[in-house]
């Protein structure tokens, strides 16, 4: 610890502080522009500047580190001096536009000139204009309005890893432009609209929509993926206008994906608000009344082994929950929310979670990663593996990934029998021989192929045979990447007592052997969309998206705007989403379908509203009734055998990052981002 | 005046000739390998001795300087990397050495790679130099050839190699941290200080940036004691200088002389004194373009080195004296240097950025007289902003020469506003 005085004050910070830490410690605000916790330190902004007792310049406080007994000042004179001469600057070549700015009421330069600057200007000349930049259909730029702080450049070059960005010219000619004429395609570009401590980057779809005084914020989860960032949305009017993140260190730090931040707009388009029934080949609008007498007619007239649900992408807990009962209370055993036919194990939850924590992600020295894109699967805890890597000793293994992960790896090819080589097996004995934190990471997209469960199998067996599973230290982690999957997992909505799974539901569909088949919110089920003329199908979702139809009943719910709903990530830390806007037209929380069919029905299920299934949910699965927080897994060790794989080639490169669920599919945005940035993107980002 | 036998660069004329055997008659490597034997600590204690200060233009201790490095050699090689981007308007002395006198040059950073334990060394020279830049390969390639350069130099057991970059015409490339940003393939732009180059400097390793100069004199102190160096000049200021006379004078001339000689002296024996003789000296920019000038008045009894000028408020810095007579208008030189630095402002921070642009504004309309009395202190005040708020030295550089100007020749420019609103008036 170093003792240092702040304005007389005696602080003690630990060695390697900035003195702007050493400030803040001791109640001292320091205005800054470039200075950001999670990025590097650029210092350029000389809005930080302190007097140092016999330093006879007055020094940038974000940049210097402490030192023992340093007299660092704030108050005098010379730091006003300091401050305003640095505001007058930034100000005199900055357009006075804050009425018709997007950043206006949330905008740093705007507060800062309030509490540091002068009340007027002694500049007269002309001011200085900047051509806006193609910084793609997410980012609006007004240049002009540039302080030149470089944060964003920083946050591509560090966190995003694309180097997309730059600073060009010097002198007043500088401006910040992407290296490749039009537009950034990091799927975390996003970012840099918050870090932007001006109104030079604003969000494209939020313009001119809202002021942010008007917002009403409101916290909530990001489930666009499984990661379960913490965000923000912000409502005015009945509408969602943005959504931002939310810092939580142990999962997103401040970072979101693109498409969880922009993926809003699909809410309001395409959507489902009242039931239908199929006449005469036709859907027809109805109320619930009769959708569900249609239903609950046809399954009591049907073979309970012959009816099937599949759950989706984006269906909470208590859907599942319900629907479990639900099925479980007329015999219905042909369950699965595998809709991506993953051969996932269902028995054991560190089968299937990410049991390292992604906070742990910052202390790895070794990672292998196996059969997935974590770049676009999980941006941003993508990330977290890139600013790992950044600060150095970290080797990185792949196998059967794309080659742009934004960091270097050794790449093992992209044949997954290889795990089977001996040479490949003594190489990966010798990469994780001394490591104190090894990671394997065991990508879902992978366990899709139909030798999934055995390459789990034997993943399972390199990890127990290596000192990746240790008491202190569980190295094996898988990476799903829907919101739901971990959920339902948890609640057991898989197939049991011989039901059949997935992928055998849709073998019987395809051989007409299925009767019914309820598709919960599940429009990513990976069938034939033909074969759903085979059987009567149940549509429940709050898009009509791919299968709504091809359907014969259609019932709406509502979308996880407009519920409290609990969804799990990855790691298995459950969170809960928020009810911000009010239900669309005869749209329910999906749950109560389920609970007023089995009211119909067998009249088995007891609870009643919300907080009695949950009550109900926490005490048959006390592992996910820890709001925010997740308890490590029992370790269950394998004792199947290795079965040799047969070679099957892929590198499970996500061609489409921004359309992966109903609401995405629904989003001009995302459409947007398909059309300017997937389809032009010429140049490959190889370079890191 | 300096005696003949006192010079260090006695060919920076290049009367004698180039090439190696015409330097080594000269006296260069001359006992080359038994000081090279003598190993680091003898080769810094005599620096220090000599007392030494960087010819660059900040004046450091050059000693000192280079023991900053890490005593002994870890896991990062070291590096000694010669700064030849001169650029500063007014200043060509480094252009003579490399044009001249280059194995002075190599030789001095041999004894420096030897004194900071360096087996690489790289010269960052300025890109507009294609004529030095040439003479400074066919010297290396000469050294090399003959043993002076590469493994085991003069069987020493010494290995150096030598690389010489070529700079893409920026200004601040010339301070040493955006000179290693170039160097290493980036924008050049200066880097936060702290860290210092000596712990992190090229690609994160140790390293000395050093002025070409006062590379090239360190042969000459190490064959002829520092204490002979440090008998020359003044305390604090020893040794010999190479000045860069240019402006109204009757011939133009880099010449070599001791320090602390009086401008006079130097302008009357070297160039030919001053155009239309000393009465009509009006002002003089003592250290190149980034030095506040000084008026007439002041130059009757200036001497020429660090701490002198330093009190007058101005400075040595490159020691390229820019002579102005009574024709100039200083108000449109000063308003160029203005340019100059506007131009040449790597737009990094903020108060260089944005100042240096307001200052050439202001400059401009002074240049007319289309202002206000108010408005000189007001440009002051900008100035005063700039100044000491920036990462490197080229935001003090910018305000220097404005702030000079005010301080000395206020009345000119209050004259040229009244004159020009009395003429807006009339008409």
């Amino acid at each position: 610890m170093i003792k240092l005085k702040v304005n007389n004050k005696e602080v003690e910070v630990p060695e390697g502080a900035t003195v702007m830490q050493a400030c803040e410690a001791a109640g001292e605000e320091i205005p800054r522009f470039c200075y950001h916790e999670r990025l590097s330190i650029a210092g350029n902004c000389r809005m930080c500047l302190v007097e140092v007792e016999k330093s006879p310049k007055p020094v940038a406080s974000c940049a210097m580190p402490v030192a023992d007994d340093m007299v660092i000042k704030t108050n005098t004179e010379k730091v006003e001096k300091a401050r305003k001469g640095v505001m007058e600057f930034l100000l005199i070549n900055h357009p006075l536009d804050c009425p018709i700015c997007d950043q206006g009421g949330e905008c740093d330069l705007q507060d800062q000139s309030l509490y540091f600057g002068k009340s007027t200007s002694r500049y007269e000349d002309t001011k200085r204009a900047v051509e806006d930049k193609n910084f793609g259909p997410l980012i609006k730029t007004v240049m002009t309005r540039c302080i030149h702080c470089t944060r964003c450049v920083r946050f591509m070059d560090e966190v995003a890893g694309t180097h997309e960005l730059g600073a060009i010219n010097r002198g007043e000619g500088m401006e910040i432009m992407a290296a490749i004429e039009g537009g950034i395609t990091s799927e975390l570009s996003g970012n840099i609209i918050d870090l932007c401590p001006v109104g030079a980057l604003t969000s494209k779809p939020y313009a001119f929509t809202a002021r942010s005084w008007e917002l009403n914020h409101n916290n909530s989860i990001d489930i666009s993926d499984a990661v379960g960032s913490n965000i923000r949305i912000d409502e005015f009017n009945g509408e969602i206008k943005r959504i931002l993140p939310r810092e939580n260190d142990k999962i997103n730090q401040e970072w979101l994906s693109d498409k969880g931040r922009f993926f809003y707009d699909g809410l309001s388009n395409q959507r489902l608000d009242k039931p239908f029934y199929k006449k005469s080949s036709k859907l027809v609008p109805c109320d619930w009344s009769l959708a569900l007498k249609i239903i609950v007619e046809k399954l009591k007239l049907t073979n309970p082994d012959n009816v099937a649900a599949v759950s989706g992408a984006l269906t909470d807990i208590e859907t599942m929950y319900t629907a479990k009962e639900f099925f479980k209370n007329i015999n219905v055993n042909n369950i699965d929310c595998r809709f991506n036919l993953s051969n996932i194990p269902t028995s054991n939850a560190s089968d299937w979670l990410f049991n390292s924590g992604i906070e742990n992600i910052d202390k790895i020295d070794k990672l292998f990663v196996i059969g997935c894109d974590p770049r676009r699967e999980a941006a941003v805890l993508n990330s977290r593996i890139r600013q790992r890597w950044l600060t150095g000793n970290l080797d990185i293994l792949s196998l059967c990934t794309p080659n742009d992960l934004s960091y270097k790896f050794k790449s093992l090819g992209d044949d997954i029998s290889s795990l089977c080589n001996i040479t490949v097996q003594n190489n990966i004995k010798r990469f994780f021989e001394n490591s104190k934190f090894p990671m394997v990471i065991l990508g879902d997209s992978i366990l899709t192929s139909k030798q999934g469960e055995n390459i789990h199998n034997l993943v399972k067996i390199i990890c127990q045979d290596l000192n990746i599973i240790r008491s202190d230290w569980n190295g094996f982690n898988v990476l799903n990447k829907y919101a739901s999957r971990i959920g339902g997992l948890s609640v057991g909505f898989v197939p049991y007592d011989g039901g059949m799974s997935a992928l055998n539901i849709k073998n019987s569909l395809k051989d007409s052997k299925l009767k019914i088949l309820f598709l919960i919110e599940a429009d990513d089920f990976d069938v034939n969309i033909k074969d759903l003329k085979n059987a009567f199908v149940i549509y429940i979702g709050h898009h009509g998206d791919r299968y709504a139809g091809s359907s014969d009943i259609v019932l709406p719910t509502t979308a996880f705007t407009e519920k409290k709903s609990l969804f799990v990530n990855l790691e298995g830390r459950p969170q809960f989403t928020k009810k911000i806007t009010s239900n669309l037209g005869k749209a329910v929380d999906a749950w109560k379908i389920f609970k007023a069919l089995d009211q119909k029905i067998s009249d088995k299920i007891k609870f009643n509203n919300h907080s009695e299934l949950l009550k109900s949910i926490f005490e048959n699965y006390p592992s996910i009734s820890n709001i925010g927080n997740y308890v490590a897994q029992k370790w269950i060790k394998t004792n199947k055998k290795k079965v040799l794989l047969t070679s099957e080639k892929n590198n499970f490169n996500t061609n489409n990052f921004y359309q992966t669920c109903s609401i995405s599919r629904s989003s001009e945005n995302m459409a947007n981002c398909v059309k300017t940035i997937l389809k032009s993107k010429k140049v490959k980002d190889e370079f890191i | 005046m300096l005696s003949k036998n006192d010079k260090i660069f006695k060919n920076i004329y290049g009367f004698s000739g180039f090439g190696l055997n015409v330097a080594k008659s000269l006296g260069d490597w001359d006992n080359t390998k038994s000081i090279i034997l003598k190993g680091k600590d003898w080769i810094l204690e005599e620096v220090k001795k000599s007392g030494l200060r960087g010819r660059g233009g900040a004046g450091f201790p050059t000693g000192l300087k280079w023991s900053f490095m890490p005593k002994e050699l870890k896991d990062k090689p070291h590096y000694v990397v010669i700064n030849a981007d001169e650029s500063e308007p007014g200043t060509c002395k480094d252009r003579e050495i490399i044009r001249n006198e280059p194995y002075k040059l190599i030789e001095g950073i041999l004894y420096a790679s030897v004194a900071m334990q360096a087996h690489t060394a790289y010269i960052y020279i300025r890109g507009e130099f294609f004529n030095e830049y040439n003479a400074l390969e066919r010297a290396i390639k000469e050294c090399y050839e003959n043993g002076l350069l590469g493994k085991n130099i003069l069987k020493t057991g010494w290995d150096l190699d030598i690389f010489v970059h070529r700079g893409a015409g920026a200004y601040i490339c010339g301070e040493e941290s955006a000179l290693l940003e170039s160097l290493e393939g980036k924008k050049g732009q200066p880097r936060l200080k702290p860290p210092f180059p000596a712990n992190v400097g090229l690609y994160g390793c140790p390293t000395t940036v050093s002025n070409v100069e006062t590379v090239s004199v360190v042969p000459e102190i190490l064959r002829r004691g520092g204490s002979w160096f440090s008998s020359l000049g003044n305390d604090n200021n020893t040794g010999t200088k190479l000045f860069c006379i240019s402006g109204h004078v009757n011939s133009p001339c880099t010449v070599e002389e001791e320090m602390g000689i009086s401008l006079k002296e130097l302008i009357n024996k070297h160039a030919n004194g001053v155009r239309g003789g000393w009465t009509e000296l009006k002002a003089v920019i003592p250290g190149g373009s980034s030095t506040p000038l000084l008026p007439a008045s002041m130059c009757n009894n200036l001497k020429m080195d660090f701490d002198s000028l330093k009190a007058l408020k101005s400075g040595l810095g490159t020691a390229g004296v820019i002579v102005m007579n009574k024709s100039t208008d200083l108000i449109k030189a000063i308003t160029r240097l203005s340019r100059f630095y506007n131009h040449e402002s790597c737009g990094q921070c903020t108060p260089c950025r944005e100042g240096t642009g307001w200052i050439l504004k202001m400059m401009n309309r002074l240049c007319q007289g289309n202002a206000r009395i108010d408005d000189i202190d007001k440009l002051n005040d900008v100035c005063s902003q700039v100044e000491n708020h920036t990462i490197c030295a080229l935001g003090d550089a910018a305000a220097w020469p404005v702030q000079g100007l005010i301080r000395h020749f206020r009345g000119e420019i209050e004259k040229r506003i009244l004159d020009n609103s009395l003429r807006k008036s009339a008409e």
